[in-house]
This record gives C-alpha cells, sequence and structure tokens, in this order.
C-alpha cells in the first residue's frame, strides 16, 4: 500500500494567478487574460504563442524564465502585418500579474527598464531591487520539452532544475549563488591572468567558500524535503530517489557546516595551479549533480524508457508542490509545456487528481483539447491562435 | 534645433547620473531661460570647483585643500580609521555625525571582471599610513572597513583585513543586522540571521 499523502496544514492553499497582462511580450502587444484559482488549460497549433504565454508567468519567478531569455530578448519585434516594418523592434517588454493569495490580492509587475539592461520588479506598485522578493511571494516551477533528456544531459541542468526548486524553500538561495558564481568568475579570471596576489585569491576563495557552503546545505535540506515527501507518492508515478553527489556535499554529510566552509577554503586554495591551468575551479558546488533513481527497480534514471523519465521528472516536481502546500502553505504555480499528450490515459487522470489535491494552479499546454478531458469542469480552458487567447 | 553650443550643453549634461538625454535637454532650456540666476553662477562655481578642488593625499577625500579639512582637524580622532569606498559613503557616515575619527577613501572596490586591482585603489596608502613612517608604530589603533555589504564590497573588506593583518591595530567592520526603527517581520533571513550571529549583551 502506497503511504497516504503528507497532510497539508489548514487545507489545501490557494496561490494563483487571477489575471495576467502582457505589453510587448514576445508575439503579444497587449494582452488581457482572467483565470481563476483552477488549472488553466491553453490549446492551439504549434507556433500560436501558448509557450510565450508561460515563458511569460515564468518571469514572475527569479531568474530569466523558461527559455533563460537575456533580458531584451522577450522585446516584441513588430511583425510584417503589423506596421509593414519587419524585425524593428518595439517597446520593452513588461508582464504584471495579480495574485490570489491567502492572505489577499498581490500584484507582481515586472520588465525590462526601458533603455536599460535593468529588470525592474513591482510589488503592489513598490519598486524592489532584489529578484528575492518575488521567490519570498511566489514559487514557479516549469517542465517543457527541453528538459525531457534532463536525466542524461551534463549536470548543469539538473543542478538548475534543483536550484529553482530550492528558491521555492530558501528564497535568499538566489542571492547565495549569485554571489558564490561571482567570486568563482573572479577568481577564475585573476588565476587566467596570472595574479597571484594570495590576499585577493584569499578574499574570493573565502566568499566562495561561505556562500557556496550556504548554497550546498539549501540543496541538501532541499533534497530531503523531496525525498519525504517522494515516499508518499502518489501511486501512479514511479517514485524518485534523490541523492547528491560531490566532494561539498559529501563533506557536509560528514561535518559541520563551518568545518566545509573551512575545508573548501583550503581546498581552493591549494587547487590554485590546477585551476589556473584548467581555466576553472575544480571544487565547489558547481561541480555537484542531482542523482536520480526509479526507487523501486533501483535504476538510475538515465536508464529508463523516454516515457518513465518524464514521469519521473513530474513526480519529482509534484513531490516539490505537495512539500511546499505543506511547509509554506504556498503550492507553486507549475507551468507544465505540452507535458499531458505524453502520458498515458491513467497518469494523465492521476496528474489532474494530483493538481486538483494539491490546489495547485498549473497551467498547461497542448495541441489537442481532448488530451485535457479530464479536467473538464475544472480547469479553465484558452484557445490560442495568432497571439490572440479566447476563453472557451 | 540650437547652435552647436547648446547641443554641447545638452550633450554634457546627459552625461550626469541619472539624466538621460530627455532630462539634459530640459534642465539645458531650464539654465538657459534663467541666465543671471542660474546659468552663469553656475558656471562660475564649475570653474571654481574644477580650479579648486583636489583630491586629499592623505584620505583620498575631495576638498580645496589638501590635506582636506577632515584630516586637518586636530578634533577628530587620528588613532581610529574608518575605510569606505567612496566619496559618497564619507558623506554619508559625516551626516550621521556619529563617527569623530579619520577616513580612508578607497576609491572603489576590487573586481577582476571591471579590471579593478588592488594598485587601482588605495590600499598601498592605506597600509603605510597604519604601518607609520619608518619602524616606529603609526597612531593608528583602530581600523574600522566600512565597505558595502554586496559581494565586491566584501571581498575588498576580507582583502583589507588580510593586509593589515599583523600590523598589530584591531580591524573592525560596521555590524550586519537589525535596522533601526525596523521589525523583525519584515527582515529577511540573511539579514536576520547576521542580526543573531553579530548580537551582543545589553
Amino acid at each position: 500500500m502506497p503511504a497516504q499523502p503528507l497532510p497539508i496544514p489548514g487545507g489545501p492553499a490557494k496561490l494563483a494567478l487571477v489575471r495576467l497582462s502582457l505589453s510587448d511580450f514576445r508575439c503579444y502587444r497587449r494582452l488581457r487574460l482572467e483565470c481563476g484559482p483552477e488549472p488553466v488549460v491553453l490549446t492551439g497549433a504549434n507556433g500560436a504563442g501558448k509557450t510565450n504565454l508561460l515563458e511569460a508567468v515564468s518571469f514572475l519567478a527569479p531568474g530569466r524564465g523558461l527559455r533563460r531569455a537575456s533580458l531584451a530578448e522577450p522585446d516584441r519585434r513588430h511583425g510584417p502585418a503589423d506596421d509593414g516594418r519587419s524585425g524593428e523592434p518595439g517597446g520593452s517588454w513588461a508582464v504584471a500579474a495579480v495574485l490570489a493569495t491567502p492572505s489577499g490580492p498581490l500584484a507582481i509587475g515586472t520588465g525590462r527598464e526601458a533603455g536599460t539592461e535593468r529588470r525592474a520588479v513591482r510589488i503592489d506598485g513598490v519598486p524592489r531591487s532584489g529578484q528575492k522578493d518575488l521567490a519570498e511571494r511566489l514559487s514557479v516551477v516549469w517542465l517543457t520539452p527541453e528538459m525531457d533528456r534532463i536525466f542524461v544531459e551534463a549536470p548543469k541542468s539538473r543542478r538548475r532544475l534543483l536550484d529553482r526548486l530550492v528558491y521555492g524553500f530558501h528564497p535568499e538561495h538566489a542571492a547565495a549563488l549569485s554571489a558564490y558564481e561571482h567570486c568563482q568568475r573572479e577568481r577564475t579570471r585573476l588565476l587566467g591572468e596570472g595574479v597571484r596576489d594570495d590576499a585577493w585569491l584569499g578574499a574570493l576563495e573565502d566568499g566562495m567558500a561561505r556562500h557556496g557552503i550556504a548554497v550546498a546545505a539549501a540543496r541538501r535540506v532541499t533534497v530531503e524535503r523531496l525525498d519525504r515527501s517522494a515516499r508518499a507518492g502518489w501511486p501512479q508515478f514511479p517514485r524518485a530517489t534523490l541523492a547528491l553527489t560531490g566532494d561539498v556535499d559529501r563533506w557536509l554529510e560528514a561535518m559541520p557546516a563551518v568545518d566545509a566552509e573551512e575545508r573548501l577554503r583550503g581546498g581552493l586554495k591549494a587547487a590554485r595551479d590546477g585551476d589556473a591551468a584548467l581555466g576553472k575551479a575544480q571544487l565547489g558546488p558547481h561541480r555537484s549533480d542531482l542523482a536520480v533513481r526509479e526507487t523501486t527497480r533501483g535504476l538510475a534514471a538515465s536508464e529508463g524508457s523516454t516515457g518513465e523519465q518524464k514521469a519521473l521528472l513530474l513526480s519529482i516536481v509534484l513531490a516539490h508542490a505537495r512539500a511546499l502546500a505543506a511547509e509554506r502553505g504556498l503550492p507553486p504555480i507549475l507551468l507544465l509545456d505540452e507535458v499531458a499528450a505524453h502520458l498515458d490515459r491513467s497518469r494523465r487522470a492521476a496528474l489532474f487528481d494530483a493538481l486538483h489535491d494539491l490546489g495547485c494552479q498549473a497551467w498547461l499546454t497542448g495541441t489537442d483539447e481532448e488530451v485535457f478531458g479530464g479536467l473538464a469542469g475544472r480547469a479553465r480552458f484558452f484557445r490560442v491562435f495568432d497571439a490572440t487567447v479566447t476563453p472557451r | 534645433m540650437g547652435g552647436p553650443e547648446i547641443e554641447r550643453l545638452i550633450e554634457l549634461l546627459a552625461r550626469l547620473p541619472g539624466l538621460g538625454p530627455r532630462s539634459a535637454r530640459r534642465a539645458a532650456l531650464h539654465l538657459m531661460k534663467r541666465r543671471e540666476a542660474l546659468l552663469e553662477p553656475l558656471a562660475d562655481a564649475m570653474t571654481t570647483a574644477a580650479r579648486a578642488i583636489q583630491v586629499c593625499s592623505v584620505c583620498g577625500n575631495l576638498d580645496s585643500r589638501d590635506p582636506c579639512g577632515l584630516c586637518a582637524d586636530g578634533k577628530r580622532d587620528a588613532s581610529v580609521v574608518c575605510v569606505v569606498e567612496d566619496v559618497a559613503d564619507l558623506w554619508a557616515i559625516e551626516r550621521s555625525g556619529a563617527f569623530r575619527g579619520r577616513y580612508h577613501v578607497l576609491g572603489g572596490v576590487l573586481s577582476a571582471l571591471d579590471g579593478t586591482g588592488p594598485d587601482d585603489l588605495r590600499i598601498a596608502s592605506l597600509v603605510a599610513r597604519v604601518r607609520g613612517p619608518g619602524d616606529a608604530p603609526g597612531e593608528v589603533r583602530e581600523v574600522v572597513i566600512a565597505t558595502n555589504a554586496t559581494v565586491e564590497g566584501q571581498t575588498t573588506a576580507h582583502y583589507i583585513a588580510d593586509r593589515l593583518a599583523g600590523t598589530g591595530v584591531a580591524i573592525t567592520r560596521l555590524a550586519h543586522g537589525v535596522p533601526v526603527g525596523g521589525e523583525l517581520d519584515y527582515l529577511d533571513d540573511g539579514t536576520l540571521s547576521a542580526a543573531l550571529r553579530a548580537r551582543r549583551a545589553v
């Protein structure tokens, strides 16, 4: 018998986007979408603009969105039919959203600040400097067709997924990660230029050690949470066993964080010559990997079929949603791009039920509406055609 | 539009921080309309400033004399030196009125990516200042590192502490934590844990 799902205190809490407004975003000049707390289903032909909508929602979380776009990339280009000019830049993009939260409505606006290379964030009309403010208020997690090969690709994409899952529990993780990467880049540059200033390198290695161990510790705690949540999993989905592999992760198993920090500091200092020759640091949380196994058969995720890998990925994301709902009372917003069509009928039904039980607002896309039949009456359906969105 | 003189004025104004081409045009127009009340006095003030303002050879502050007014002030405590990134930070601390020691302005922060190294900052002169002339101990007893709480600021602070190690002076840094009048509930986790680590007996 599968274990009972973790209880969610106070019943399923709702965090949902109830209004989404876009201006000059990708193919959309202006768009306003009103939705409710229930899942949103977007159907339409390839290239109609479904994924652009998901990308817009993904910008409500820290980072570069689900396409990892540069800041100016989502700016709308005038199409030939628009005003005769082709490929001319439009205005700078903006995404505004109203969220329903347990403590009332919350307005979030973000976009490229006109004429600058800065991303502006406003919460309830007040400008905020850091994207951490976003992570404190909501968590957005996505699955896209590009992630289908995540278990066979290089570790970088798995770390990226894990870090996104960590943001939900540790809003300061994004800042720690970027501070770590900053110190890492600076150190690599110094070593590459042959600068052997012991004090300068030491200062950067100290930054790498402090921020790096904070990054590794937050990942470790999150993996434990996901593992616990996965144990009470949904029977229709394969259960994932997660583990972090990497030197710093092993140290954190064996010793207190301050000692791991000291060890990383010393390790980096000792590795200067080798790192200079390689042009990169060989030690640190940027070398960690998320190892995923299918629990029942004990197989590494990469050994499963494409369909099984997809189901495993989905089960990790659902475990995260449940852990987040239980711990923070706020499930994440899930963006599932072309996910439903690749599941068999029973898993699809299980996914829809899981979304319902979690009180999760999911945004699902697909080319065929039939696939989403199981959500009839429980979701809001929209048809996307040539950058216009109409309710069904 | 106007002649090359006006264009040049607008172009230069647009290079000021916080001004773009549009606001520069507005400012230029405003100045020209108030020629006697604003444009000429401003031009005079700028000429005078350009001639008189210099960088203090002791601390790096900006003043019309060298050493600057703060370094020359005998009533200030020369045994405590506060290290700041920029003159703007010096002004901020002076506005608080809470510090009666001397300053040392670095002129930036360490950044390998921007090509700013220790030699581009006033670090050697800080070390020399702290060590004192010859083998005799200097008069500095404490160095307060007041760089920003950014990644670069903290790297620079660490670097300076390292360079001053062994000089025998006390090295301190500004506390990180609960802002005056701040509510705990609104603080982010990082600040709150920094405040907890830096707690002290009351």
